[in-house]
């Protein structure tokens, strides 16, 4: 926790110079639970494509912010706007379309189904087949030849039952059940491989190792196709070199053009990853920048460390 | 004792999930011809042990309930079997899949045969009064494929008006408020008379032939096949049903549901319209077997349909294993056999449940042929665990 050694001679360039476009704003929010503020007049923006911290010693209000922000909280006062478009009373799913997807701090995976089942429920957000579609097979679309179902078999029964199939899709297309059912799976298998875990795909949630669990939970939030992905604590009980794998996924997913809000204890972990910090404690914002320069920050050392702010 | 049982079940069990696991290895077009063998075999069941001709199997007949003194019909006993077979399906839908505790299901039971009832047969209040208006003969009512479709209809909209309000509960104050409806439609069918003959009931209700009557050929009050097997057919198509529903996005969502509704709702899945879906769904196939029950035995009246058929249908799906149609099909057919096998015990049987719950909770709570999540078949697991991490 201690690292504002580390960090002495930074200089003060911004990790991510030039100008950006902000993809979510926080605007004033304020959270009251009875007469406890949980969030006092917080704003801070999220720029497309960076990778921001959320810092904050226990209980400071990360995880309360998190919740406001995917819609599970509605703020007292003020307003949270997602690429100009306002979130504040919009219900969680529809916030989950607009593009916002998170991870939680406590792991809440559906238990009993397959790791490939927990992610094609994220990709099923960007899907539309619903009970008449599920259960009358329409609308059906001509397939593209690829789409066409296969004649792997050389000969016999099988042969002509699979070419009856064949034929049968050519005159009378594929509905879009059985479409997005194909996109969706193959689509999760690919993010499963993507955080590394596709060799327990079949496996129940509840049957997978605690870093697996962790690693499922950003692919489900993934499938959703995110524009801002937000990780809550995603290195809780992690030893260093599962953190160093993180911190690669967590560059990964950066790289893959959805910017991330990462909400960590562990300093060392923000500081290595993240282009820029806010800092939260009491339910305010105390500070915010790059990490070489909040780390340096007087208040921030002081909320960590527990000392007096006279000095401030 | 309890611990002993348990492991000796758990060993059980494992032999049990070694015979699933066996079948989901099976390639797909013999497990199809298996499922269609099991539909030849339950359309025959009629003449289990008795062959036409009157050929007795000796072993096999004891199994019917009419080789016993004052049995009774042993198709009339298809027939209860396959109309609870259905309800439980409809039930699983709600309690095992979307995971919504609803213990008013004979409400949806009860409306689906007041349905068929109040507009089919000429003693209905509501027939009578469309004759008055409209002058017509004293003979009309409305037919009886209009009325099954009304059944399912006014069902679906029951169970739409009664979730849209009620599924904002979670949990426990579910099942409360479910069970006070359930109550609500036999007192409101009891107590208005003007509307449903009260007390008296509603005699006439008709079948596929129309009214009961000695000239019918098929659909009569003596033999009973013709109707079991008008409830399997609509059993089978709706198990067809539900399993597309099941083994779909919609499917999915009602487990994502069940499982967390709020990590659900941040994943894109709107759980009140899911839920609002499977209680609809849930309701309709409860109304569909109401229909089917009053269009047997031509007579409803209030008194069947009270709270202790609700608790015996939350049992069939319990028992039998929550969440697997199979398992509460097996349920449902055991609930309503065992009783009529063995008659001695049947003064005794809300004693049996009660004391079978008791014992199914402790020694097996999953139910007896528990449900096991699908996995879904990769064409080659191995090969794609062995991949590079591809780039997204």
């Amino acid at each position: 926790m201690s690292d504002e050694t580390t960090t002495t001679a930074a200089p003060k360039i911004p990790a991510q110079p030039g100008p950006r476009r902000s993809l979510l704003e926080i605007d004033n929010v304020t959270l009251r639970f009875g007469g406890v503020v949980a969030l006092d007049g917080i704003s801070f923006e999220i720029h497309e494509g960076e990778i921001l911290g959320l810092i904050g010693p226990n209980g400071a209000g990360k995880t309360t912010c998190f919740n406001v922000m995917t819609g599970v909280y509605k703020p007292t006062s003020g307003a949270v706007r997602f690429g100009g478009e306002q979130v504040t009373g919009r219900k969680p799913h529809q916030i989950s379309r607009m593009g916002i997807s998170r991870t939680f701090q406590n792991i809440r995976l559906f238990p009993e189904m397959s790791a490939l089942e927990n992610v094609i429920v994220g990709t099923d957000s960007r899907h539309k087949t619903s009970v008449p579609g599920a259960l009358f097979r329409v609308p059906r679309k001509r397939p593209k030849p690829e789409e066409l179902p296969e004649v792997t078999a050389t000969s016999g029964l099988a042969r002509t039952w699979q070419q009856l199939r064949r034929s049968f899709a050519g005159t009378f297309g594929l509905s879009r059940h059985v479409l997005e059912e194909r996109a969706a799976e193959a689509k999760a298998m690919e993010l499963l491989r993507f955080v590394g875990i596709a060799d327990r795909a079949n496996d129940a949630a509840r049957n997978l190792p605690y870093g697996y669990q962790r690693r499922l939970e950003i692919a489900r939030a993934l499938g959703t196709e995110p524009k801002l992905i937000c990780l809550d604590e995603p290195a809780a009980g992690f030893n260093p070199a599962e953190k160093e794998e993180l911190l690669e996924l967590i560059r990964k997913i950066r790289d893959m053009g959805v910017t991330v809000l990462l909400i960590e204890h562990d300093m060392r972990l923000v500081m290595g990853v993240t282009d820029r910090i806010v800092v939260l404690e009491f339910g305010r914002k105390i500070a915010e920048g790059a990490p070489a320069e909040v780390s340096r920050d007087p208040r921030v050392v002081a909320a960590y460390l527990g000392e007096s702010t006279d000095a401030a | 004792m309890i611990d002993k049982i348990r492991s000796l079940d758990r060993r059980r069990v494992g032999a049990l999930g070694g015979i699933g696991e066996r079948w989901r290895a099976l390639p797909k077009w013999q497990r199809r011809l298996a499922g269609v063998a099991l539909i030849v075999f339950v359309y025959c069941l009629p003449w289990l042990g008795k062959l036409p001709g009157n050929l007795v199997v000796p072993g096999l007949n004891n199994l019917r309930t009419d080789s016993i003194d004052g049995g009774s019909n042993w198709a009339g006993v298809l027939f209860t079997c396959a109309v609870y077979v259905l309800v439980a399906v409809g039930l699983n839908v709600v309690i095992g899949l979307a995971g919504l505790l609803d213990l008013g299901y004979i409400g949806f039971f009860a409306i689906g045969a007041y349905s068929v009832g109040l507009f089919g047969s000429v003693n209905s209040p509501v027939v009578k009064w469309f004759q008055r208006e409209f002058d017509l003969p004293q003979t009309w009512a409305v037919t009886w494929a209009i009325c099954a479709m009304l059944a399912l209809v006014l069902t679906l909209i029951s169970g739409v008006l009664l979730g849209w309000p009620t599924l904002r509960l979670r949990g426990d104050y579910l099942a409360i408020v479910t069970l006070g409806f359930g109550e609500i439609i036999r007192i409101v069918a009891r107590n208005s008379e003007s509307l449903t003959n009260g007390p008296q009931g509603i005699s006439a209700i008709p079948g596929p032939e129309g009214p009961p009557s000695t000239d019918n050929q098929l659909f009569g009050l003596v033999d009973v096949k013709p109707w079991y097997w008008l409830a399997i057919t609509v059993v089978v198509v709706m198990v067809f049903a539900v399993r597309r529903l099941e083994h779909s996005r919609v499917g999915r969502a009602w487990l994502a549901v069940r499982e967390d509704e709020d990590a659900a709702a941040v994943m894109g899945v709107y759980p009140f319209k899911f839920k609002l879906w499977a209680f609809a769904i849930g309701a309709a196939l409860g109304g569909l077997a109401g229909m089917l029950f009053a269009s047997r035995y031509a007579f409803i009246d209030p008194t069947q349909f009270n709270v202790n058929l609700s608790i015996l249908f939350v049992a069939m799906v319990v028992v039998g294993g929550s969440g697997n149609m199979v398992g509460v099909s097996l349920g449902a057919v055991l609930l309503a056999y065992l009783p009529e096998r063995f008659r001695e015990i049947a003064d005794y049987r809300w004693l049996a449940f009660g004391l079978a719950m008791v014992l199914v909770m402790i020694l097996r709570p999953q139910g007896l042929i528990p449900s096991r999540r699908r996995t879904r078949e990769l064409k080659d697991r191995a090969a794609e665990a062995e991949e590079a991490p591809a780039h997204v």
